[in-house]
């Protein structure tokens, strides 16, 4: 894990299980717990051709919003798939062992569409479940299985990538973070595909997802502001959820199940999310767009070569990376509480000393 | 805790108690998904709560096929939504006639242990982080006096069952203070089929019915907050209607 305060510009290399080390007690720790969807199937037209679709999203008329590939599978690479074949409004797929018809088709690509199951949505999900699989991509060699692509807490099936920043975080971690006095929360996002092969809609991503909000947090929320804890979320689609609801709300969290297409890059000054734990993501994302919003250019870059010599792995299997002012600072001033039953990964050194960009 | 509005996940349920805790349980108003191997079966008796009023879903797996967990819970969770209370019911003797554990093979045991044991333990994993986080769910492993008391020929199935006893009691331990609840029940001596074939001439009318057995099961449940996490409660029946008497 890369640790780096924003600010002071510090930065250092940890071990996941030494996350309660950078946190404080009435800070509040934010995850989404949505399950990761086997979201993506073999289709094919009536006429036999073979496609893939990828499940984005379900929406309020009981459609299937999907991304559609030509023949193939993650094998190859996302953007040397074949493009699908063209679809007119109105024809019929087999999908999954259901029949489906083609309801619309965006303008923005012909690959996004939404499809109209003809059997009920409790079929639908039977047959996702019976003949899905995780969406994935060529950097990895072996098919995932879906307990590949769950946190240790996922519930409601929202999400058809994994919310991926969780990933790491196990029970053990969670139980020491909530003893030092951190509370726990989550929304509930439908983190999506993070690429699709065609670069009009790549540009768009991320397309709007649906989240839901609960009464409990929003009052965690508020209850942690209250008593000028920080409110850290883990993923860049809890920090969507958090700050699209609260933009959608005049700035206030409310409890809800909604949509939100904010777009969060450089230059957003977030109202709800004081820091973040997330991927190391690949430069050009709109991921690290997310992160851009939390820390200066010149830190993050800093950081980021340091983490990249120390040879983190990018991708949504790989490392992370804790943005969070005071993170660092703190730990210098002595303020981390020292609890004397540490566990014996908590009491592991750093694997390397801080270092600062400024 | 009510029944009424949870989302409840019952394995074992096309017959004997957790059929009989599928209707008594979606008849108060919960929204049950459930589970067992023959799918024709316990959808039959999903198809019947839901004619009765209840909402009710049947999904088929075995509880010991790692590879159907993930699917099961997630489209459990699909259609129910999160899961609050899952009972873990179905079990297996291993082959009847049973035998003394000298003439019993490797293989039987670890069956016994598969269903009996680390199915419970790897669905229970799946669903309880997401209980922690919410804070609050309720696991239920039946148990069997077999458990407890070492009767000769019940090898596999006793040692299966009294090791998901001391599962429900270090779940609790560890999960302390997160909201999710453990509790084992003994259900005492009950007329179905596995009665039947473990002990084919046990005179019957001496058993208790799997719906007054379900009914006190459900009762447990809903005041499961009464009783400490780990806790492991005798349903002692006898043969009088609705004359189950409680050991704790
Ligand atoms: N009956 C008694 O006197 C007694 C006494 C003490 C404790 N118990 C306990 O009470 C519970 C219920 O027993 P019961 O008497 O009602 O048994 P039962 O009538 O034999 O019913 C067992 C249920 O479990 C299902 N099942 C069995 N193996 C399974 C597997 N591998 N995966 C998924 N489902 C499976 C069965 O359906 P499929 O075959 O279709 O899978 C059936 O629905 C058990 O835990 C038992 O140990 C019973």
């Amino acid at each position: 894990m890369l640790v780096v305060d924003p600010s002071n510009g510090c930065a250092e290399h940890a071990r996941v299980a030494a996350l309660p080390r950078y946190l404080r007690a009435g800070d509040l720790l934010v995850v989404n717990d949505a399950a990761t969807i086997p979201a993506s199937l073999r289709g094919e037209t009536m006429g036999g051709e073979p496609l893939e679709v990828r499940l984005l999203s379900r929406r309020d008329d009981g459609t299937w919003r999907v991304v559609l590939f030509g023949r193939g599978d993650w094998r190859t690479r996302t953007e040397d798939r074949p493009a699908p074949p063209e679809l007119a409004i109105g024809a019929r797929l087999r999908v999954g062992g259901e029949v489906a018809e083609v309801a619309s088709v965006s303008a923005r690509s012909v690959r996004l569409v939404d499809l109209r199951f003809s059997a009920p949505s409790s079929s639908v999900w039977r047959a996702i479940y019976r003949a899905g699989a995780p969406v994935q991509y060529a950097y990895v060699r072996d098919a995932l299985h879906l307990w590949d692509v769950q946190t240790a807490y996922a519930g409601e099936p929202l999400a058809v990538e994994m919310p991926s920043a969780g990933r790491p975080l196990s029970w053990s971690v969670l139980l020491e973070l909530r003893r030092r006095g951190v509370a726990l929360a989550c929304v509930t996002h439908a983190a999506g595909l993070s690429s699709t092969g065609d670069e009009a809609l790549d540009e768009a991503l991320p397309l709007d997802e649906e989240l839901v909000v609960s009464a409990a947090t929003v009052r965690a929320v508020k209850e942690t502001r209250a008593r000028g804890g920080r409110v850290v979320a883990v993923g860049t689609s809890v920090v969507r959820a958090l700050e699209g609801n609260a933009h959608a709300h005049r700035g206030e969290l409310v409890a809800t199940r909604m949509r939100t297409s904010l777009r969060i890059g450089p230059g957003f000054v977030p109202r709800i999310v004081s820091g973040l734990l997330s991927g190391v993501h690949e430069r050009g994302t709109s991921h690290l767009d997310l992160v851009s919003a939390f820390v200066d250019g010149a830190t993050l870059d800093e950081a980021y070569r340091s983490a990249e010599h120390e040879g983190y792995r990018i991708h949504e299997l790989g490392d992370v990376c804790l943005v969070l002012d005071g993170a660092l600072a703190s730990d210098r001033a002595g303020l981390r509480p020292r609890s004397a039953s540490v566990p014996a990964g908590l009491a592991e050194p750093l694997l390397r000393g801080a270092s600062c960009a400024r | 805790m009510t029944l009424r509005g949870r989302a409840v996940l019952i394995t074992g349920a096309s017959r004997g108690l957790g059929e009989a805790l599928a209707r008594e349980v979606g008849g108060r108003g919960a929204r049950v998904v459930l589970v067992a191997r023959d799918g024709a079966a316990v959808e039959a008796v999903a198809q019947d709560i839901r004619a009765h009023g209840g909402e009710a879903w049947s999904i088929a797996a075995d509880v010991a096929d790692k590879d159907a967990v993930h699917r099961v819970t997630g489209l459990a969770t699909a259609l129910a939504g999160p899961i609050d209370v899952l009972v873990h019911n179905a079990s297996t003797l291993g082959p009847v006639p049973l035998s003394l554990l000298l003439d019993t093979d490797c293989e039987d045991l670890e069956r016994a242990f598969a269903v009996n044991v680390v199915g419970p333990f790897r669905w229970t994993k799946v669903l309880a982080g997401s209980m922690a986080l919410r804070g609050g769910g309720l696991v239920v492993h039946v148990s069997s006096d077999a458990a407890v008391e070492a009767y000769p020929t019940w090898g596999a199935y006793g040692a299966s069952k009294a090791a998901l006893d001391h599962l429900t009691r270090i779940w609790a331990a560890e999960l302390e203070g997160t909201g999710v609840r453990f509790l084992g029940v003994d259900p005492g001596e009950m007329d179905t089929r596995m009665h039947a074939e473990a002990m084919p001439d046990a005179d019957r009318s001496k058993l208790a019915r799997p719906a007054d057995v379900a009914r006190a099961v459900a009762d447990r449940i809903e005041r499961a907050g009464e009783s400490q996490s780990g806790a492991r409660v005798a349903l002692s029946a006898s043969a009088e209607p609705s004359g189950l008497a409680v050991a704790s």
